[in-house]
């Protein structure tokens, strides 16, 4: 059995688009455990690593971290920020505009050892780029410097908000391998948060799947994925462009193609139409176009 | 003459001067609290905060007066017990342009502070940073036109103050005589020479300044953020 590093149980009242939603989670992360928190945006996923943080207050519950109490309403216990010993990493990367790549980290190292800012710069390719000011950055880089940010306190924890989601794909799967590597190098349990199923299943060990304010699923990626979520078929959505006899012309992403379909199924269509067309994923046709993508 | 002239400049410099640097020390904290607080009477104090700019300089200036004078207690109280005396001074004045001018202040820099991301602040908090040195590292060195912007105002601002300085201070030569009062003195004594010298200095002296901060601004805009 592993150890257990952080055990939570929150309830929060939160705004969002939708009007006002409860979150209500119950979560054990075990030590040096890469684990995604997974759902659609808006269901309280930023909210929760926000809270582990101490940057917003739960309405009431506990966060237990090791053998110590970060938070915990029946003990009116709520510590700072700055005495939890975390890395955050935001989605915006928030850095800070008036100081160079070495500034970052010498800013966010408590006790400035050179050895370990030298490598953080080496592991994130930042070793070039030390005296550059965050707008002389592409984004990989600022993500990258974001996240040596965020492990130069050495944090027991390192929390990371959608840190690829405004990346090109290319980057993604570099940066994607990056922080496989930072959290095998520094140590750090690592809390991660994506909407992107093939980022958990391709980072994580273990996803909780957040939805309507509770944990909907948890358990090891494939397994997850495995069942509802990843379809035993393919679908696509297309749109009707003529019907003759029994055929259908369909424009399916920008192509057409032409279906054949039984009488009761044109019965009721029209063109313009809008339709979803399933498939069995039994032996289809696979070639490959790109080195692009990585599963 | 000269003498006379130099010296109601030198008071104006002085009284600005001053008025900038105590300003920009109060108005920081108070403009970082109504940026970030949560406190629930917050828009009382911002209120609080932007009242000179509606209320006429002669209102501010009357109750300023009152509360100075040795009729009532608070000008009572600080001549009995520290021997000062504040209406007709030019301590008075100071302290009067220092209230009349808050607005100036604050509200540039809290603009600055507003126009910053807010995760600027928590990823300092986060880097187990404390407020002080998130403010000092982090929020001032990023909003340095903002403050260039309220140093400027504040400064031009009190130059040009009339009502005020007249209300309280009482025009007295080489005292609270500053040099937006001294023009309206020399034109009541016809001395439109004199008068002009004043009021053209004044007036170049206001449109450097302003100036000075449309180009910094324009430098702001094309200052990269994100």
């Amino acid at each position: 059995m592993e150890e257990i590093l952080i055990e939570l149980h929150l309830n929060k009242k939160f705004h969002t688009n939708n009007g006002v939603e409860k979150l209500d989670v119950h979560l054990k992360i075990p030590k040096y455990g890469l684990i995604t928190l997974f759902g659609k945006s808006g269901v309280g996923k930023t909210t929760i690593l926000r809270i582990i943080a101490g940057l917003t207050r739960p309405d009431s519950g506990f966060i237990k971290v090791g053998d110590e109490l970060w938070y915990d309403t029946a003990k009116n216990i709520n510590k700072k920020p700055q005495q939890r010993n975390i890395g955050f990493v935001f989605q915006d990367y928030a850095l800070f505009p008036n100081m160079t790549v070495k500034e970052h980290l010498l800013y966010a190292s408590p006790q400035k050892e050179t050895w370990y800012i030298s490598e953080l710069l080496d592991v994130f390719h930042l070793k070039g780029l030390c005296n550059r000011k965050p707008d002389k950055l592409s984004g990989g880089q600022q993500q990258r410097l974001a996240v040596a940010r965020a492990l130069a306190r050495k944090p027991q924890i390192l929390l990371l908000d959608e840190p690829l989601s405004a990346l090109d794909s290319d980057m993604r799967h570099d940066l994607q391998n990056e922080i496989v590597q930072a959290h095998k190098n520094f140590h750090a349990t690592t809390l991660l948060v994506s909407h992107d199923i093939n980022e958990v299943t391709k980072l994580s060990d273990f996803v909780y799947v957040i939805g309507n304010g509770k944990i909907q699923k948890q358990g090891k990626p494939c397994d997850v994925f495995d069942n509802t979520t990843i379809q035993p078929d393919i679908q696509l959505v297309g749109l009707i462009l003529a019907i003759e006899n029994n055929i259908l012309t369909v424009s399916v992403n920008n192509n057409i193609t032409k279906i054949l379909s039984t009488p009761d199924e044109i019965e009721n269509l029209k063109i313009n139409n809008k339709i979803l067309i399933t498939a069995k994923a039994i032996n289809p046709t696979i070639s490959k176009l790109t080195d692009d993508e990585n599963h | 003459m000269d003498e006379a002239f130099l010296q109601t400049f030198l008071i104006s410099l002085k009284l600005a001067s001053l008025t900038t640097i105590i300003l920009f020390c109060v108005g920081i904290p108070i403009a970082w609290f109504l940026t970030y607080s949560s406190f629930r009477l917050k828009v009382v104090l911002q209120a609080f905060v932007s009242m000179p700019l509606v209320l006429p300089p002669s209102v501010l200036g009357f109750y300023l007066l009152l509360a100075f004078s040795q009729n009532y207690w608070f000008g009572n109280f600080l001549n009995h017990y520290f021997n000062i005396q504040l209406a007709f001074s030019f301590l008075g004045i100071l302290i009067g342009s220092i209230i009349f001018n808050v607005p100036f202040m604050v509200n540039s820099v809290q603009t600055g502070f507003s126009n910053l991301p807010v995760s600027l602040k928590d990823a300092s908090y986060t880097l187990g940073k404390s407020r002080l040195t998130t403010i000092l590292r982090v929020l001032l060195p990023n909003i340095k036109p903002a403050l260039l912007t309220g140093v400027c105002l504040t400064f031009a601002h009190t130059i040009g103050e009339f009502g005020l300085v007249l209300m309280i201070g009482g025009n007295i030569p080489g005292k609270t005589r500053v040099a937006s009062l001294a023009v309206y003195d020399e034109v009541q004594a016809l001395n439109f020479d004199i008068a002009n010298k004043y009021a053209m200095f004044l007036f170049l002296f206001s449109f450097v300044i302003l100036i000075f901060i449309y180009s910094l601004n324009r430098e702001y805009l094309k200052w990269k953020r994100f």
